[in-house]
């Protein structure tokens, strides 16, 4: 294995240094070593921190945000549940900003830091939102919880950040965390189980609210 | 999915270099439609150009108006300062599409250029003049709640489903293009068109033609203004219909402007003229806001599962909040 990373290494920077001597002027890609040389490459090579870990990868430019994590980093926490953006399964922070994974290409991510539900929390150590849904019963098979959990850590962050919402009455005034704030900014992330009351109660505590 | 490049651009002309050399190239901006149309294989670019590195910027100038540079945000533009302030029905159009995770992918640029949400362009099993011209329409005669009830023709009864397009509609925004033969601007209005017998056609956007900016007219009335939508659940779905509504009103209680548009109802954001037109001057009571209402759909035309919206959309505008 030691011998095709070399290989892989030499070859890259074999590409990146012909690419150089006929580089359009300001044409900057990853792929510009790629598209100089002629070939049309599906692969990209992508790094970036996952759970605080660098990463490096070596993918199909088709691959999702979510495939690479599940299937090429193992981290299987990360759910697929519609592989469409409409339950929230899929739920990760890439720079601290939630999304859903299933919808963007990993390649996209170069240089970003992910945080998934194994970087959130572990047995033992757990994350006080991970606590929260366990003390108040914020689910039943499961499945949704990886994604509602990143979602809301996430969520309740926007809300500090001063970012409106639907149902935010005052477009002026700074943003409140209630409970009708809380279900509306949560739509996103699907419980077919329908656990939902006791997941807001979850969220509530973590925020210091009512539900 | 089919096979493709992946390239980056890090400012306009490059991209439109890198999309016009390719056979069939495309921009992609967060990836939340494209990228599910490409699984699907309804989309099947052989190079994506990655535009979402190029302008970021939300700049409010002193004359009132606002540059949007087509890589912000969704998010970042429903929270910016300026918008809520002076454009809310922009920033409540937004926060009233799609979810907090889409909203934090989705480009201004991306938004604009999204495909309809007709089941039946996603299912290839199904006929769809949009995706395949020529082959028929199989939403017609079938579950067609979500279908236009302005503007359709009998190749094509899609609607458009951007909630900030009916925003950008009522606030007279002008997008900014660059293409291979320079740089231009359209007003929004102008940038979608009708379905007629080409509804595989969907914008006048020339090939490879980049969405740089969008520009809000100074409008200084539209700090009155705001977005209402009815949909199926309280959250998280596409309208049945929406409206964005800006208006002036002077001390005699008189409409001295009014700006609408709606939202769900057609193939492009329907900017009302008929219904503003109705209204400037007029006391604004409940009966004027109806008849005017009444006045917009005197064209409208449902279809088996849709024809609810004529009336829906008439009491939603005059209900007072």
């Amino acid at each position: 294995m030691q011998g095709s990373i070399q290989l892989e290494i030499s070859r890259r920077v074999l590409l990146i240094s012909s690419a150089a001597t006929i580089a359009v002027n300001g044409v900057v890609t990853r792929d510009a070593a790629a598209q100089a040389a002629g070939s049309q490459m599906n692969n990209t090579e992508v790094s970036f921190v996952v759970n605080a870990e660098s990463r490096k990868l070596n993918v199909d430019n088709r691959t999702t945000l979510l495939d690479a994590l599940r299937e090429h980093l193992h981290l299987t926490g990360t759910k697929k549940g519609c592989d469409h953006g409409q339950c929230g399964a899929c739920t990760v922070m890439v720079d601290g900003r939630r999304i859903n994974s299933c919808l963007t290409l990993v390649v996209m991510h170069e240089g970003d830091e992910i945080t998934t539900i194994e970087g959130l929390g572990q047995p033992g150590n757990l994350h006080p939102m991970q606590a929260a849904f366990i003390k108040h019963d914020g689910f039943q098979c499961g499945y949704c919880t990886p994604g509602q959990i990143c979602s809301s850590v996430a969520m309740l962050e926007e809300i500090k950040a001063n970012i409106p919402s639907h149902v935010t009455e005052n477009l002026t005034a700074e943003t409140k965390t209630t409970p009708t704030e809380i279900r509306e900014r949560m739509s996103g992330n699907i419980c077919r189980c329908g656990a939902y009351s006791n997941i807001v109660d979850a969220i509530a505590e973590v925020a210091g609210t009512k539900a | 999915m089919n096979p493709f490049d992946y390239l980056q651009a890090d400012n306009a002309s490059n991209a439109v270099k890198l999309a016009s050399a390719a056979a069939a190239g495309k921009y992609l901006g967060g990836g939340t439609n494209l990228v599910d149309l490409m699984r699907e294989t309804v989309e099947r670019p052989d190079t994506l150009v990655d535009v979402t590195d190029l302008s970021r910027r939300i700049e409010a100038r002193p004359d009132g108006s606002v540059m949007i540079g087509a890589a912000v945000k969704n998010t970042a533009l429903a929270a910016d300062r300026t918008v809520r302030r002076n454009f809310p029905l922009l920033s409540r159009a937004i926060l009233a599409g799609a979810s907090g995770q889409i909203r934090n992918m989705a480009t201004v640029g991306g938004n604009i250029l999204q495909r309809t949400r007709c089941t039946y362009f996603y299912d290839e099993a199904s006929r769809c003049n949009k995706r395949d011209p020529g082959r028929g329409c199989d939403a017609i005669d079938g579950f067609n709640r979500y279908h236009a009830i302005l503007g359709a023709s009998p190749s094509c009864v899609a609607t458009h489903p951007s909630d900030m397009c009916v925003a950008l509609a009522a606030l007279d925004a002008i997008v900014h293009l660059e293409g291979p033969e320079g740089v231009r601007m359209l007003k929004l209005v102008d940038l979608h068109r009708l379905p007629g017998g080409r509804p595989d056609i969907e914008t006048e956007l020339r090939p490879h033609e980049l969405i740089t900016d969008v520009e809000l007219p100074a409008l200084s009335f539209a700090a009155r203004s705001t977005y209402r939508k009815v949909r199926d659940r309280a959250s998280y779905a596409f309208a049945l219909v929406s409206v964005a509504a800006a208006l002036d009103l002077g001390d005699d209680g008189n409409v001295k402007d009014v700006r609408v548009a709606l939202g769900g109802v057609a193939h492009k954001p329907w900017r009302a003229l008929k219904m503003e037109a109705a209204l400037r001057g007029r006391a604004a009571t409940e009966v004027n806001f109806r008849a005017a209402a009444e006045g917009e759909l005197s064209d409208a035309a449902g279809l088996r599962d849709n024809a609810f919206n004529r009336t829906r959309q008439a009491d939603d505008r005059c209900r007072p909040r």
